[in-house]
């Protein structure tokens, strides 16, 4: 029996001033399965993250989560669910006043009544999940690209989400990180069992942290497959031309 | 026709801001740590401008009238036209003026490059409500350090016209303040505060929230990475600017005229 649906775009259409971004998006992902994204730049990658979470609406079509329309629920509703999902975003989006345990502690500091202690004791070890457990008294400013990414993974997992939402984790990272967060991310979805959905560029984090592809082109998801492996393999003409007509099929 | 849309925008957000920021006020104990850090920061950090501004414009007042008054014999009239213009007009309204350009520009490229950074949407995601942790500190923050520094400014001002019509005007300092005392405390009608003192208050209370609204409406609205942030905070100063100086106009018929 197929695990149920977590997520799923019906026809969604979106524009910003006029220009079309998601031109009737279909799209699902099953519980415990982690699905890449590519596509172009401006092609609605990350704004098809924000229609999951709530940040931006669909001008057509629905977008459910767990069954649930996102643009009917209350705010009531839309936070409950946001507490079970974390969002990674591509600069780490980290408030640059806090400190990073205080970044990390915030959704449980505003959103819990755990004592200090015990904020405290699942800060320090979600920063030590990632790799950090010594960074958290330096502020964002202190650190580098690569950390930052890590905190936004940290605080992403600080509420143990079911459901994890990463905008391109790899960008702006020497291949050593990237490669390191690329585990991490794999690790998560093994051990924790959470959905992902990951929008990124880079062919060797789709290819690790994958379970199934979708590339996305105006709006659409233009390929759909089973795996990276057959992601890769794909003669699809337009999937050549963004790889590279020089590009062979093994070098990807 | 677009101006006037993106004015209805504006001003429809920022009273909306207002209302909710007023409706969760019950977030101030719980943001008291932070209230603190603005309120240092919107105290003490311009504290050395209000002081100066505050000192070279009672003394430049006193001069002004002190040349006029002196014609006539009147000089020893100096005190009380310094100690009321201070205290009703000039204390609150350069007090106000100094806040909008130094801690307002500043609240507006704070927020702004948050919106711009993807820190608002983060706080959203994590079901961070955005009024009560960052509209609510700034706008009790500003509202009770305006009237603070505008005590100062009303002060130092006075302190600085004394100085000018004893050195120059020759006008004993000791008739100077007394002319300014008498001038201000014959007026008291609300526990014990002069009239022209708790109006120059409220007003400078009322200029405080506007500051912080508009400050914190313009950032939160801002949108295009630096350029926005920078649109932003020009914004912030100039329409806190020009909304100090209506709403100075209404508050002052209401408290004298009407």
């Amino acid at each position: 029996m197929q695990d149920p649906t977590v997520i799923r775009f019906e026809d969604v259409h979106k524009a910003y001033g006029g220009v079309s971004v998601l031109d009737g998006l279909s799209l699902e992902v099953r519980r415990g399965r982690t699905l890449g994204i590519m596509g172009p730049s401006g092609t609605g990658k990350s704004v098809t993250l924000r229609h999951i979470i709530g940040l931006t609406r669909a001008d057509a079509g629905r977008v459910l989560v767990e069954d649930r329309d996102v643009a009917t629920l209350t705010r009531k509703q839309l936070r409950e669910l946001r507490r079970r999902m974390g969002y990674v975003f591509q600069e780490g989006a980290l408030i640059n006043w806090l400190s990073i345990a205080e970044n990390v502690a915030l959704p449980l500091r505003e959103n819990t009544s755990l004592s200090e202690e015990e904020i405290s004791e699942r800060v320090q070890a979600k920063l030590e999940l990632v790799h950090i457990g010594d960074t958290g008294s330096k502020m964002p400013s202190e650190i580098s690209g690569g950390m930052r990414k890590r905190v936004g993974l940290a605080r992403a997992l600080i509420t143990d989400p079911e459901l994890i939402l990463y905008d391109e984790p790899n960008a702006g990272l020497d291949p050593e990180i990237a490669r390191s967060i690329n585990r991490q991310i794999r690790e998560l979805s093994e051990e924790l069992d959470v959905t992902a959905i990951v929008v990124e560029h880079r062919i060797d984090c789709i290819r690790a942290v994958a379970d199934e592809v979708i590339f996305l082109d105006e709006g659409r998801a233009l390929v759909h497959a089973a795996s990276p492996e057959e992601f890769f393999q794909s003669e699809h003409p337009r999937l050549l031309r963004f790889f590279g007509e020089a590009e062979t099929k093994e070098n990807l | 026709m677009s101006f006037l849309r993106q004015f209805l925008e504006n001003t429809g957000f920022l009273f909306s801001l207002l209302f909710k920021a007023l409706t969760r006020l019950d977030a101030v104990p719980r943001r008291r740590r932070m209230i603190a850090y603005h309120m240092y920061n919107g105290g003490i950090g311009v504290l050395h401008v209000v002081l100066l501004v505050g000192l070279f414009m009672g003394m430049i007042v006193a001069l002004q009238t002190g040349i006029e008054l002196s014609r006539i014999g009147q000089q020893d009239q100096i005190g009380i036209i310094v100690a009321i213009s201070m205290a009703r007009e000039m204390g609150p309204f350069i007090t106000a003026t100094i806040l909008s350009a130094t801690v307002g520009s500043a609240v507006a490229a704070e927020i702004g490059t948050m919106a711009v950074s993807e820190e608002l949407a983060a706080l959203e995601v994590m079901s961070v409500d955005r009024v009560r942790y960052l509209v609510v500190p700034r706008l009790v923050a500003l509202a009770v350090m305006c009237p603070v520094l505008t005590v100062i400014c009303d002060t130092i001002g006075i302190l600085g016209g004394g100085f000018v019509a004893s050195s120059q005007l020759h006008v004993g300092y000791q008739l100077y303040m007394d002319s300014a005392l008498d001038a201000l405390l014959p007026t008291a009608e609300l526990i014990g505060i002069p009239k022209d003192v708790y109006a120059g208050l409220l007003k400078s209370f009322v200029f405080g929230v506007i500051i912080a609204a508009i400050s914190c409406a313009q950032g939160l609205r801002a949108t295009g990475g630096a350029l926005g942030v920078g649109h932003a905070t020009r914004g912030a100063v100039r329409d806190s600017i020009i909304a100090i100086i209506i709403s100075n106009y209404f508050m002052t018929w209401a408290m004298y005229q009407a």
